[in-house]
This record gives C-alpha cells, sequence and structure tokens, in this order.
C-alpha cells in the first residue's frame, strides 16, 4: 500500500524534527489564516490559477525567496560544523547528516533559489520590455511555475520523511547507484530535479518564442532592451542543454529503478559518461543562470548613469559569444580524470576565451558610467559590487581553466570559493538588483531604501569574510565537502568563515526588514507615474505600476533603442491616447495547478516505490494534459470602455502628481 | 569624517597586519611550499597567471572607484555626456587587451598542459618506484609489486627518486592528491590511470582524498613520508620483517565492509595480482571472464588505442613510449566513447 513507506521512516534527528515541527505549524497557520479570513477564493482564482506573466514572476520570486532562507540555513549549518569539527569535536552532527546538508544546499541555490528567481525577473520584466501583452503561452507558463514549485516541494518533503542525497548537487557516479545508495536520498534529489528541470525546458521555449514572436513593431533584435537580449541567450542555453540531463537524470533512473547498468562499475556502466553528460548541462547553466543577472546590470548601470549602455552592439555580440562559448567548456570540470593533455588544453582554451567578452561586457558597463550622472540607488549599490567582486570570480576562473594549475585546487575549498565567488557577485547580486529595480513596477510602491542598502553591505562584507579564507585554505590543500577536518591550519579560517556567514544572515535579515517597512510606509512610496525612478528608459517604465492585466493599453511602436527614453525626450510618454480598442485576453486556468499537486504526487509515489498512486497521479497528468487540448475557452475580452476607464483613472493620477511636482518646485 | 592622514595610517596598519599574518602562515600555504618539481611548476603557474590577469583586473579596480566619484550625480562640475555611448577606439582596446592575454595564457596553457602530463614519466638517474594504488571505502591501500610489499593508510617514498602510481578504485571514484608533491588523480573502479611524482627532499607530506566517496571521506587522509635512500631500504628490509600479509582474504575484510581509519599496517608480502584482480569482476562483461587482466592489457599494450577507457582498463591515454605520435592520432578520438575498433580487437 505504501511502498518502502513505513513509520520508521519518519526523520528521528532531533535538530531536523524541530525544523519540521516548525514547518508543519507554520504551514497550520498558513491554512488557519486563509481559512479564517475567507481568502482561499481570492488566492485561487487571482494567483494559483492566474495565467498573468506579472503574477506568475512574482510568485516564482516569493518561491526562490522562501527557497533561499532554507538553502542559507544550510550553508550556515556547514560553516557552524567546520567551524567547529576538528580533532576530537565532532561537531553537532555527524557525516552522513552534513553531507546531505551540501547536497541539499548546493540544489536548492541552483535549482530552487537561482532559476526560479531568474525566471521570476524574466517574467515580471520581458514581456512589458518588448511592448507586449503576456509570453507566448501563458498557461504553458503556469504549468512552468508548478512543475519548479513540486520539485521544491518534494525536496522540503524529504526533510520529514526518509533522507536527502549524500552525493552532491551534481550527483556522483557510481556512488549514487543502488549498490552505494539504496535508500531514498538519491531519488528524492532526481525526482526533484528532474521534475523543475521540466519546468524549466518549457519555461525556455515560452521566452524563445514571446521574444522572437511577440515583439512591439518596430523593435528589431538590435533594438531589444539588453536585459532582454541576455535573457533571450540563456533561454536557448536552457532548450539546447536541459534536455541532455532529463535524459541523464532518466538514464540514472533507469538504473535505479529497472536494474539498468549506465553509470554502475559492472556490465558495462560508465561512471565517467556521468560526468560528461551532468557537465554538459552544468556549465552551461552556470552561464544560465549569470547571463540574465548581466542583463540586469546592464538596464541599472544605464539607468542610474541616465546613459544609454555603451557599446550596445559589442555587448550583444559579447553575450552571443559567451552563450556560444559556455557550450563547449563543460570537460574543465573534470581535467583530473585522465583525460589525454590535448584534450584537456582544447577544453581550457575555450573556457579561458570566455574571460574575453566578460571582460569586455565589464568595460561597456564601467564606459556606461563614464560622462554619465551616476545615482546611487540600491539596485546601483548591487552593480557597483558585482564589477569588484565578480572580477575576482573571473580571474580564479581563468586560474583553474589551466589544466596542471587546476589540479592543484581541484575539489579544494578554492573551487568552493571560486563558485561562490562568481556565482553570488554574478548571479544573486544581479538577481538582488533586479529585484530591487523592478519592486516598484511589480508593486506599486517603492522599497525602503536605507534598509535596502544595508541589506547590500551585509552580503557584500559577508560575502567576502565567508569566502576569502576558503581561497586561502584551498590552497592549504584542505578538500570541499568535508564533515570533520583533520589540520588545525584551517581552522582559523573557518572561523573567520562563520562569522562571514553571520553578516550574510545580517543581510538578508535586513532584507526582510527591508520589505516588512516598505509593506507599511506603501501609502508613502506610491509609484503614481509608472517610471518609478524617473530614469526608466526601456517600454517597461511606459506601464502603470503595477501594470494593468493588459500592461499595454495601445501597444506602443518603437523607434530607438530605449525607446521610453525617446518618448520621455520627444514628451509623449504620458500622454493619453484619444481612442481604445477591446483587448484579447487569456483566460486564469486551473490545469497548471492540478497538474503540480499531481506531479508532486507523482515525484513521491516514485520516490517511495507506492507504484499505484504513481500511476494513478500520472495517469492524472497526462488526463489533464490531454484536458487542455479540449478546452477551448482559454480568452476573454475586455471592452473598450473599461480599457479606457482604467486609462483614464491612470492619466487622472499622473496629472495630479505632475501638477504637485510643479507646485512643489 | 575620517582625516586623509589617519585613513592612510589606517590603511597601512591593515596591510602591515595582513602581510605579517600571510608571511608567519606562508609555509601553510602548501600548495605554494612545494617539494617536487611538478608542484613547483604547477605553483609558478598560478602565480604567472594571476600576475598577467591583473593587468586586467587593477585598471577596472580602479576604473570602478574612480567612475564612480568623478560621475557622481552630486559632483558639481559634473561633465555629463549621455550622447557619448560608443566609441571605436575604446572598443578596440577593451577586446584587443583581453584578447592578447588570453593568448599568452592560452599559449602557456598549452605547453604546461602537456610539459605537466601527470602520465608521463619523470626524467631522473634512478628508475621510478612503481606503487600501486587502491581507494576502498574508505582507505588506501599502497602496493609495492616490485618488491612485494604493500601499506595501508600510510606511504612511503624515497626522496629524490620518482615515484610512478598507478591507481585504482575498489568501489566509488576517488582523487588521490599529495599537494606539496604535485597533482591529484581520479582513482576509478575498473579502469587504471596514472600518475608520476617526485619528492625532492625527505619529509612528511600531508596525502588526501579529494573526490567525495561517501560517509567516511573525510577520514581518507594519510601521511606520505620520504625517506632518505639509506632510511627507505632499511626501511624496506623492515617491512619484510612484518608478520602481516595482505592476501586475498585480508583484502576482502579490507575492503568487503566499510571501515573508517583503518589501522595503519605494513605487509611483508601482497597477493599476486591483486592490483589487476581488483579491477577484473568489472571487466567481465566485455566477455573476459577468465581472461586476466594483465594479458589483456598485454593484447592492448602498443595497439595504441588505449584511449578508450572503458573497453581498455589501462587509462594510458597516449602511450609515452611514442609520445608525439599518439597524440596527434589520436586527437581526433580520445573522448570516452567506446569505439568498434577496440572492441574488435576483443574477439
Amino acid at each position: 500500500m505504501f511502498g518502502k513507506l513505513t513509520t520508521g521512516d519518519i526523520v528521528q534527528d532531533p535538530l531536523t524534527l524541530i525544523v519540521v515541527i516548525g514547518m508543519i505549524g507554520g504551514a497550520i497557520a498558513v491554512v488557519a489564516g486563509l481559512t479564517y479570513f475567507k481568502k482561499w477564493g481570492y488566492l485561487w482564482r487571482e494567483w494559483l490559477t492566474s495565467v498573468d506573466h506579472k503574477k506568475i514572476g512574482i510568485m516564482y520570486i516569493v518561491f526562490s525567496l522562501v527557497m533561499l532562507l532554507r538553502g542559507f540555513a544550510d550553508g550556515i549549518m556547514m560553516r557552524t560544523q567546520q567551524a567547529m569539527a576538528i580533532g576530537e569535536s565532532q561537531g553537532f552532527m555527524d557525516a552522513h547528516h552534513f553531507d546531505q546538508i551540501f547536497s541539499a544546499h548546493g540544489t536548492i541555490m541552483i535549482i530552487f533559489v537561482a532559476m526560479p528567481f531568474l525566471f521570476g525577473l524574466m517574467n515580471l520584466v520581458i514581456p512589458q520590455q518588448i511592448g507586449a501583452r503576456d509570453v507566448a503561452f501563458p498557461l504553458l507558463n503556469n504549468i512552468s511555475l508548478w512543475l519548479t514549485t513540486a520539485g521544491g516541494a518534494l525536496m522540503m518533503i524529504s526533510l520529514a520523511l526518509g533522507e536527502f542525497s549524500n552525493t552532491g548537487w551534481t550527483g556522483l557516479a557510481p556512488l549514487f547507484g543502488l549498490e552505494y545508495n539504496p535508500y531514498v536520498g538519491v531519488d528524492y534529489w532526481m525526482w526533484s530535479f528532474q521534475l523543475a528541470g521540466i519546468g524549466s525546458t518549457l519555461g525556455g521555449v515560452n521566452f524563445i518564442v514571446t521574444i522572437l514572436k511577440m515583439r512591439a513593431p518596430g523593435m528589431k533584435l538590435m533594438k531589444m532592451p539588453i536585459f532582454t537580449w541576455t535573457s533571450f541567450t540563456a533561454n536557448v542555453l536552457v532548450v539546447l542543454t536541459f534536455p541532455v540531463i532529463t535524459i541523464a537524470l532518466l538514464m540514472l533512473t533507469m538504473d535505479r529503478y529497472l536494474g539498468m547498468h549506465f553509470f554502475t562499475n559492472d556490465l558495462g556502466g560508465n561512471m565517467m559518461q556521468w560526468n560528461n553528460l551532468f557537465w554538459m548541462w552544468g556549465h552551461p547553466e552556470v552561464y544560465i543562470v549569470v547571463l540574465p543577472s548581466f542583463g540586469v546590470f546592464s538596464e541599472v548601470v544605464a539607468a542610474f548613469s541616465k546613459k544609454r549602455i555603451f557599446g550596445y552592439t559589442s555587448l550583444v555580440y559579447a553575450t552571443g559569444v559567451i552563450m556560444f562559448l559556455s557550450a563547449l567548456v563543460w570537460l574543465h570540470h573534470f581535467y583530473t580524470m585522465a583525460n589525454n593533455p590535448s584534450v584537456n588544453v582544447f577544453f581550457s582554451i575555450t573556457t579561458m576565451a570566455i574571460a574575453i567578452p566578460t571582460g569586455v561586457k565589464i568595460f561597456n558597463w564601467l564606459f556606461t558610467m563614464y560622462k554619465g550622472k551616476i545615482s546611487f540607488a540600491t539596485p546601483m549599490y548591487w552593480t557597483m559590487g558585482f564589477l569588484v567582486l565578480f572580477v575576482l570570480g573571473g580571474m580564479t576562473g581563468v586560474l583553474l581553466s589551466i589544466p596542471p594549475a587546476d589540479f592543484m585546487v581541484h575539489n579544494s575549498a578554492f573551487l568552493v570559493a571560486h563558485f561562490h565567488n562568481t556565482l553570488i557577485p554574478g548571479a544573486l547580486f544581479g538577481y538582488l538588483a533586479g529585484f530591487s529595480y523592478w519592486f516598484p513596477k511589480a508593486m506599486g510602491f517603492r522599497l525602503n531604501e536605507k534598509w535596502g542598502k544595508l541589506s547590500f553591505w551585509g552580503w557584500a562584507v559577508g560575502f567576502v569574510l565567508a569566502f576569502m579564507p576558503l581561497y586561502a585554505t584551498g590552497f592549504m590543500g584542505m578538500p570541499r565537502r568535508l564533515a570533520h577536518l583533520n589540520n588545525p591550519d584551517w581552522t582559523p579560517y573557518m572561523y573567520i568563515a562563520l562569522v562571514g556567514a553571520c553578516i550574510i544572515g545580517l543581510g538578508i535579515f535586513a532584507m526582510l526588514v527591508q520589505l516588512f517597512l516598505s509593506v507599511k510606509d506603501r501609502k508613502k512610496n506610491m509609484d503614481v507615474t509608472g517610471d518609478s525612478w524617473g530614469y526608466g528608459r526601456t517600454l517597461e517604465w511606459h506601464t502603470s505600476s503595477p501594470p494593468a492585466d493588459y500592461n499595454f493599453a495601445i501597444i506602443p511602436t518603437v523607434k530607438e533603442i530605449d525607446d521610453f527614453n525617446r518618448m520621455k525626450e520627444e514628451g509623449i510618454a504620458f500622454k493619453q491616447p484619444e481612442k481604445y480598442f477591446p483587448i484579447v485576453m487569456p483566460k486564469n486556468r486551473p490545469h497548471g495547478a492540478i497538474i503540480g499537486v499531481l506531479t508532486i504526487v507523482f515525484g513521491f509515489a516514485m520516490v517511495w516505490h507506492i507504484w499505484w498512486l504513481a500511476i494513478v497521479s500520472f495517469v492524472g497528468i497526462i488526463g489533464t494534459v490531454v484536458a487542455i487540448g479540449f478546452d477551448d475557452d482559454s480568452e476573454y475580452v475586455i471592452p473598450a470602455e473599461e480599457v479606457k476607464r482604467i486609462e483614464d483613472e491612470r492619466f487622472a493620477k499622473i496629472r495630479e502628481a505632475m501638477a504637485q511636482k510643479t507646485n512643489n518646485e | 569624517m575620517l582625516k586623509k592622514s589617519s585613513l592612510i595610517s589606517l590603511v597601512r596598519g591593515v596591510g602591515l597586519i595582513a602581510l605579517t599574518f600571510f608571511l608567519s602562515g606562508c609555509e601553510k600555504f602548501i600548495v605554494f611550499n612545494s617539494k617536487g618539481p611538478i608542484g613547483q611548476k604547477e605553483a609558478q603557474l598560478i602565480i604567472i597567471a594571476f600576475v598577467l590577469m591583473l593587468i586586467v583586473v587593477i585598471p577596472v579596480f580602479i576604473m570602478v572607484f574612480l567612475f564612480a566619484w568623478k560621475y557622481r550625480a552630486s559632483n558639481k562640475e559634473l561633465d555629463y555626456k549621455p550622447e557619448w555611448v560608443d566609441s571605436k577606439k575604446v572598443e578596440m582596446v577593451v577586446w584587443s587587451i583581453p584578447i592578447a592575454i588570453i593568448l599568452v595564457l592560452g599559449t602557456l596553457s598549452w605547453i604546461y598542459t602537456h610539459k605537466l602530463d601527470p602520465y608521463k614519466p619523470l626524467k631522473h638517474d634512478l628508475p621510478a618506484l612503481q606503487v600501486q594504488v587502491i581507494s576502498t571505502d574508505w582507505n588506501w591501500i599502497f602496493i609495492y609489486p616490485e618488491e612485494n610489499i604493500a601499506t595501508i593508510n600510510e606511504l612511503i617514498i624515497q626522496a629524490d627518486r620518482p615515484v610512478s602510481f598507478k591507481l585504482t578504485s575498489s568501489t566509488v571514484m576517488t582523487s588521490m592528491f599529495i599537494p606539496q608533491l604535485g597533482h591529484q588523480m581520479y582513482a576509478m573502479a575498473g579502469m587504471q590511470t596514472q600518475l608520476n611524482l617526485l619528492a625532492e627532499e625527505p619529509g612528511i607530506y600531508q596525502g588526501l582524498n579529494i573526490e567525495y566517496s561517501g560517509t567516511g571521506y573525510h577520514t581518507m587522509h594519510f601521511k606520505a613520508i620520504a625517506k632518505t635512500a639509506d632510511e627507505f631500504n632499511a626501511w624496506l628490509a623492515e617491512a619484510k620483517q612484518s608478520p602481516d600479509v595482505l592476501n586475498r582474504a585480508k583484502y576482502d575484510e579490507i575492503s568487503g565492509q566499510r571501515i573508517m581509519n583503518y589501522p595503519i599496517t605494513t605487509y611483508s608480502s601482497v597477493e599476486p595480482n591483486l592490483f589487476l584482480d581488483v579491477m577484473a569482476p568489472y571487466m567481465e562483461w566485455m566477455g573476459h571472464v577468465g581472461v586476466h587482466p594483465e594479458d589483456y592489457l598485454e593484447s592492448q599494450g602498443h595497439s595504441g588505442h588505449g584511449h578508450h577507457h572503458h573497453a581498455a582498463p589501462d587509462m594510458n591515454h597516449d602511450s609515452h613510449s611514442d609520445h608525439d605520435m599518439t597524440h596527434e592520432d589520436h586527437s581526433g578520438h580520445d573522448m570516452h566513447t567506446m569505439d568498434t575498433d577496440t572492441l574488435n580487437i576483443n574477439k
């Protein structure tokens, strides 16, 4: 009836138990609150079944921030353990627990923080930046969101029932095979990764089509905003490489469920093939998460320097070169696997070559600031922090690209420092810059600047303290993923790193305070014009904040790069059109939510070998997909009068605000 | 506000402390305190690459702060030129300098990757000491085939004499690394990888597994002890007196169950061909039941098809006897794929 699942599988470890009880308590509180305030209907109609790209974007980001808290908790536990576990002391957890935590930390941060955050930002911004009313496939967009959260939910369930994988976020062949890992940990990792990955592939398809087919008239490819460009290249990589990991994980599934031998030691299994397949996805994945972030920095640096991005064309080409090269470097993750030196050196040179377009980008951002008029708002803080810190990460990356140098630091703490040095300033700072930059657009009010800047300092200072010591211990021969240290020379550095992690914690705390205060003071910080910062250059600032369901009452005709800036210069940005037309919009539909819930059930049933439930839920998923085909009631029309009413209201507010501004001056 | 002079003295103070800290701890940075020619060259390479990259990195740092200061909106004498968004001259510089640096680094990488190929035997007057390494869950077995002795969790080598390692794993993937001597190398079940190192002076060096391999991973460190020639010979003689022998039963006991921190032991004799026997079970699928890996390796020997990792358990990624030739011959297909022509040989 319940497959492998017995009451003995409920987590025993007291520490985890407290977390689980807290989580269940939180869930009960949410359910009770929703019931008490009678908000279930609202939540279902307006959010869970929504096909509105803006709401989907917000849900992605909320999910990502929740998972960030979990991932960070894992991080600080690892730092504490490594600071404590030296010599006689075993720290506060055993090795098996520690191994699950580093595996969960990596999986969460990449799959359930970075991916949803970037899809959240793309959802929020891209349709508006290209002058569209929604994405190409709105229901598919909702399904993507649900598949990602289903993966995340499965991941959280592993805390309470069974255990999580101990083979790292990358998986390790043949360690993750049935022979060495018979319990459910690897299955949890495999299924949550797989389900979220399918969501990402669908999201990638959606955005490629959206960007290619739904741009406003006049917006040629070489007039697209840089964020749209970098997101486009990232989505090309998503569609090219996610199928590789999907198949690789499927092969592992067959190994573990059907007794096959793709990655086992015996019967022709090839552990090296896993490394190949994983990193064929894994390395482009790094650029999938970093490229959109580069796009955010490009938007932010131009807006706050009040100047068009320097060298637009070369920036676009640099992005393209990065996209192309990123698919040709995967072998640098295993130079030490006894490859022929000629093979190693090929991948060494392609890897180094990525530094060229990346360097060009950095100079383009710097020369955007040059002869600009820079305002240092929170998004600009993140950008400056990125420029300074990311360069270090790039430098150590080039170092690692040289095989003989890599032989000395591969899989050491140095490597840990390196990829955190690229992913925290490179990806996360970008997302947080985008978060503070576009928050007023999405929510209609600005964020508290003081606490936003404090959050930046927490992250930046904490990052330096947490990861620079790891560069040092890497040179002292310290491996990564170490549950217990055997060399007392490393310990002082572990203390510094722990302090750094705590300061990052303060940064996260400052962000929560910032959100709380901003919501509290929202009336004071309303954004009336839609051009929240006053420096907006691209089309997303042309809509109201938050935008109407249809974004643009009249689709704009684009003439230039940074077309909204042109409209402002010509004085037509806030001119109300004379005539409105009816607008056709996609309807909210329940299919995504149904698929999402069934997917959680399916994943859970597969993990625990509850075959009947797996079959039922799988048939349910397929049935729902088929049902979509029969559901023709997918659109509704907003009449022209309704559009006019909404727009009249908006322009009345704008006029009022402008009059007030003139009075004040 | 801090005064300028006090700011300078603050920076000086912090710098001084950092410098003392660095210098006092310098020998702890064992990657830069190498006792072997391989490690020294690798450390050198790291420093050269680092300095080369500073050519780009330092200007970036200066420009970030300079531009941020000079073009701040509150600057009264602001030189604001929003129309300055393109410059062929600047573009030339920002593309060509990184390209130039990467050309230099790429050349360095090309030269050193070939020069420091872990498979390449080290030139020396003395013949290399042969050591076969088996990683188990979670211990290291070192077999000295020529001396017919073995140790567990401690590696004894002779200083100033090359060591030629052959590695395999009895279970999962591991990576043997002695940071002060030079590069690491993966060990994989059913396959043999190679590594050549040399310790220039006697000493005790840290050795470890640096590829996560399960619950006992953190215990997989060992001492690599380099002895003078006399001491080494004395140790060999002493090892021969050890009451322990590494026969098949003993090996099964060590590798069969998952043990951490197996006590350091020296064995006075070793089951013949133990190293190859460890690999054998994983090759049976190829139809080699009954064919001993040794014969198999021989049949592969100089056929030049040693690239195909799985079909040929010797990951002899190029047979170094004809070094340059194999590199060119096989540059096209040394990925980890099985190749039909290798299989044909086995028929």
